[in-house]
């Protein structure tokens, strides 16, 4: 049952995006974040998304697949547009019972919905096209000139990266303790909140004490094989810009300098 | 007791010494390892038989400096583990397979996780590259380069490991059970990668289990029990000791108990038969 | 009364490309009071397979009936179900979690919302079951036990539910041969005084050998073959091609007819093996 659940779900193929530094598309995507704020009108959109879906062509992901990120969200999206529709006084169109719907509640509803989608759209694409390693190090490698001030960038890429490696196999092991557990008789579906907690002890028990002698496991296996911390480290993988990451990063700028211009010219 | 290898008068250079050493853990009165004396030259397979408890996998961590003796000194190529300027090249020396595949792989994909030994060593990156492909392709796990370790099978993940010991440029591989934890087939293929590594790659193998059709495969075989070297020698001697290999709450191979077993039933047989071709062609000659 | 398994098929990921059969028609029947085994290397179905003998798997295609009871049913308790087929997983101290021995062994119990008298009684009943005396272990943290005695509390929590069925999936797994034979002459033992079905799943040919009259080989999904001992390892080359090993004494007796040497090859244990060369052997001195 948790084996379906795919983290920061990457789509492993090769293409213009995929070739980009990761710190590259890192930027870029807090890039299009910002813009999707700056964005004031429905116009404007169209250079959103005109823009995300050069991105999703040049990636080559399925496009079905950049619409499955949404799945997840949808009730957060459908909730953002109620109360927008609901919440927002205005001429009212349309009346249901108590509750209006005005012209400027449907507007409002269409355009933080839109936003939302774009931003979830927008961000999928950077974990579909890049794979979990590539992001920890791009976030390393970004974080570290703050280095300097006491920020532990190098501990916490690592950190990231025990979790992604062991975040499949605590899941294995939690859905093992359930059935063994269910095998003694535990029922963790019914009952009310107080019931269910409980009963939730005999698999977290487990759990972690298991999660604890890993960990002791590991530690001693990293050691063994020499870890000592982000000092003199080298990396196989070695991070460069190339052409491309220049040709995406102008591309961003021009994007980014349309959207302003819309807000505040138009 | 310690019987001599009978090979033992040719010289070779020692790549593991250790001198009587004790080790107990924090404030325990009882001794997980008693005065032990061990020599092991370079090129050997050697393997360190015991039940649980029995202190082998206690030595195992004094080679590789994870823990310090008590009394006595580990040497390493000469380096003592005790010496804290020499902890990184002796780790390099003699690299460590773990029991379980699970809790040792570190990479969220297999060559991150054989390149995680030379990037700690602080290898140029374009050498651990090349590193880490030959090392997965002398485990002959090249192909599985980019997958991530948990779609692995047991004996898959263990490979991954000695890849990325390997990778280290150790010379001597110091596997703790690495097999305890894997189906016959995994076991197997394990075995024929600590082989291959020993007869053809010249590594030094210390191989710690408690699978006496393991240990028959080394060159010479020690047995353990109350911290203590007990039995020394090569398989076929160590395992003539039934009765005693059986006191020490191990096994020994079934060919070797059925040979002993007819030996006392007066049929004339070689004091020490471990492999199943010997018993028959020995058979077959008294037919 | 018997736990029934008609035509089960049961497949992963259906409907899409990576579909596969777990388990294909599988049909058996385990009858109360037998000693069976389920022989098959990892992947081969037999986890699959006894998760659906306690209902924690629901049979898709095909049905399985325990007392006669559908699993297909909607009506059937699955609580009631589990009660009666006792399934102890691979690792079963991984699923400790009480402060004593006596409160995880209680825990089953309490979830059949028993009386504390008969928890209590129960208790101290699949504690001594398993060969521990119970005043002395019953207050004891389950986290400070030693592996085997680990193993052996955990199997208690299943037998303190008073299974009519034991479903021990590889129990010997991870253990030094002093644990293995601990573990399996408990079971034996319990089978014996308890008259409790027992269903040992290994892929350890030599544990299986020793113990249980009847053996199901499970392939691919499919059930490849099904005998008493003695018929599953008269066709040893088809064990082997299937990724099963088979115990030494096998071999050498095969070995030995094969070189001409009159054996009968349906034996598996040392002590057998003994009997039948001597036999021949002083058959031939006397012509």
């Amino acid at each position: 049952m948790f084996k379906n659940i795919t983290i920061g779900q990457h789509y492993p193929i090769e293409s213009f995006i995929h070739d980009l530094d990761p710190r590259v598309k890192i930027v870029i995507t807090f890039l299009f974040i910002i813009s999707l704020f700056v964005v004031n009108h429905f116009a404007a959109y169209l250079f959103v998304i005109l823009f995300l879906s050069t991105v999703v062509i040049l990636s080559k992901v399925p496009f079905l697949m950049v619409l499955k990120g949404l799945k997840p969200i949808l009730i957060i999206i459908i909730i953002t547009f109620l109360i927008n529709v609901f919440m927002t006084s205005g001429e009212v169109i349309f009346s249901l019972g108590p509750l209006d719907i005005t012209k400027e509640g449907l507007r409002q509803a269409g355009f933080m919905g839109l936003r939302l989608i774009l931003l979830i759209m927008g961000t999928s694409m950077l974990t579909l096209t890049t794979s979990p390693i590539l992001l920890t190090d791009g976030i390393e490698s970004l974080l570290n000139p703050y280095k300097k001030i006491g920020l532990p960038a190098h501990e916490l890429a690592m950190m990231m990266t025990i979790a992604l490696r062991f975040i499949p196999t605590l899941m294995e092991e939690t859905e093992k303790i359930m059935k063994a557990q269910k095998a003694r008789g535990a029922d963790f579906e019914s009952g009310n909140i107080f019931k269910r907690a409980k009963s939730l002890v005999p698999l977290l028990v487990p759990l972690f004490v298991s999660a604890f002698r890993r960990a002791d496991d590991l530690a001693m296996a990293m050691e063994a094989r020499c870890y000592r911390g982000g000092e003199n480290r080298t990396r196989m993988r070695q991070l460069g810009i190339t052409k491309k990451d220049i040709y995406a990063g102008i591309f961003t700028l021009i994007y980014l300098g349309i959207v302003i211009y819309s807000r505040f010219y138009w | 007791m310690v019987i001599m290898d009978k090979n033992s008068n040719i010289k070779k250079e020692n790549i593991i010494e250790i001198k009587d050493v004790s080790f107990k853990y924090g404030e325990e009165e009882e001794l997980a390892v008693k005065n032990v004396n061990l020599n092991v030259q370079s090129g050997e397979f050697i393997s360190i038989l015991g039940h649980n408890g029995s202190g082998k996998s206690t030595l195992a961590k004094l080679i590789n400096s994870i823990l310090l003796p008590f009394e006595g000194n580990v040497l390493v190529k000469g380096m003592n583990t005790k010496d804290k300027e020499k902890l990184w090249e002796i780790r390099s020396t003699a690299g460590m397979v773990f029991q379980n595949p699970d809790n040792q792989l570190v990479g969220t994909v297999v060559e991150e996780d054989v390149a995680f030994g030379p990037e700690n060593q602080g290898v140029d990156p374009k050498l651990i590259r090349k590193i880490v492909d030959e090392s997965l392709k002398k485990v002959d796990m090249f192909e599985y380069r980019k997958r991530p370790p948990h779609l692995l099978s047991g004996g898959q993940k263990q490979r991954i490991a000695i890849a990325g010991v390997l990778a280290l440029n150790s010379d001597c591989i110091i596997l703790d059970e690495p097999t305890a934890m894997l189906d016959p087939e995994g076991r197997k293929e394990v075995m024929d990668t600590i082989k291959m590594l020993n007869k053809e790659q010249n590594k030094t193998i210390v191989l710690i289990t408690h699978f006496m059709d393991e240990a028959v495969e080394a060159d010479r075989v020690i047995i353990m029990d109350e911290g203590e070297l007990k039995l020394e020698g090569s398989p076929r001697d160590v395992f003539s000791k039934v009765e005693q290999i059986k006191k020490y709450g191990l096994d020994v191979p079934q060919v070797t108990e059925l040979a002993k077993e007819l030996k006392m039933e007066g049929i004339k047989l070689s004091d020490n038969i471990i492999h199943v071709e010997e018993l028959v062609s020995e058979l077959c000659q008294l037919k | 009364m018997s736990i029934k398994i008609e035509n089960l098929t049961f497949k992963y990921s259906e409907g899409t490309q990576f579909e596969t059969k777990a388990l294909d028609n599988i049909n058996m029947e385990i009858k109360k009071g037998e000693f069976i085994g389920i022989i098959g290397h990892t992947g081969s179905g037999k986890s699959t397979l006894i998760q659906h003998f306690n209902g924690l798997m629901k049979p898709e295609e095909g049905d399985v009936i325990v007392e006669g009871k559908s699993l297909k049913n909607k009506k059937t308790k699955l609580k009631l179900i589990r009660q009666t087929v006792g399934l102890v997983f691979q690792y079963p101290e991984y699923q400790l979690f009480e402060e004593t021995v006596y409160q995880d062994v209680a825990y089953g119990p309490k979830n059949l919302e028993l009386d504390e008298k008969e928890i209590k009684k129960r208790v101290k009943y699949a504690l001594e079951l398993v060969g521990f005396d119970y005043e002395e272990i019953k207050d004891r943290s389950p986290f400070d036990l030693s592996g085997g005695q680990k193993r052996r509390a955990a199997i208690a929590g299943v037998l303190a539910m008073k299974p009519e069925y034991l479903v021990l999936d590889e129990p010997t797994a991870g253990l030094d041969p002093a644990g293995r034979n601990e573990i399996l002459g408990q079971i034996e033992k319990l089978h014996k005084k308890s008259k409790i079905t027992v269903i040992l799943v290994s892929h350890s040919m030599e544990d299986i050998a020793r113990l249980v009259k009847y053996i199901y080989v499970l392939n691919k999904g499919k059930l490849h073959m099904e005998g008493t001992p003695k018929e599953i390892y008269s066709q040893s080359e088809e064990l082997k091609r299937i990724g099963l090993g088979v115990p030494q004494i096998v071999d050498i007796m095969k070995e030995l007819k094969e070189k001409g040497f009159e054996v009968n090859t349906n034996i598996f244990n040392i002590q057998d093996a003994k009997n039948e060369i001597l036999k021949v052997i002083r058959s031939n001195e006397n012509v």
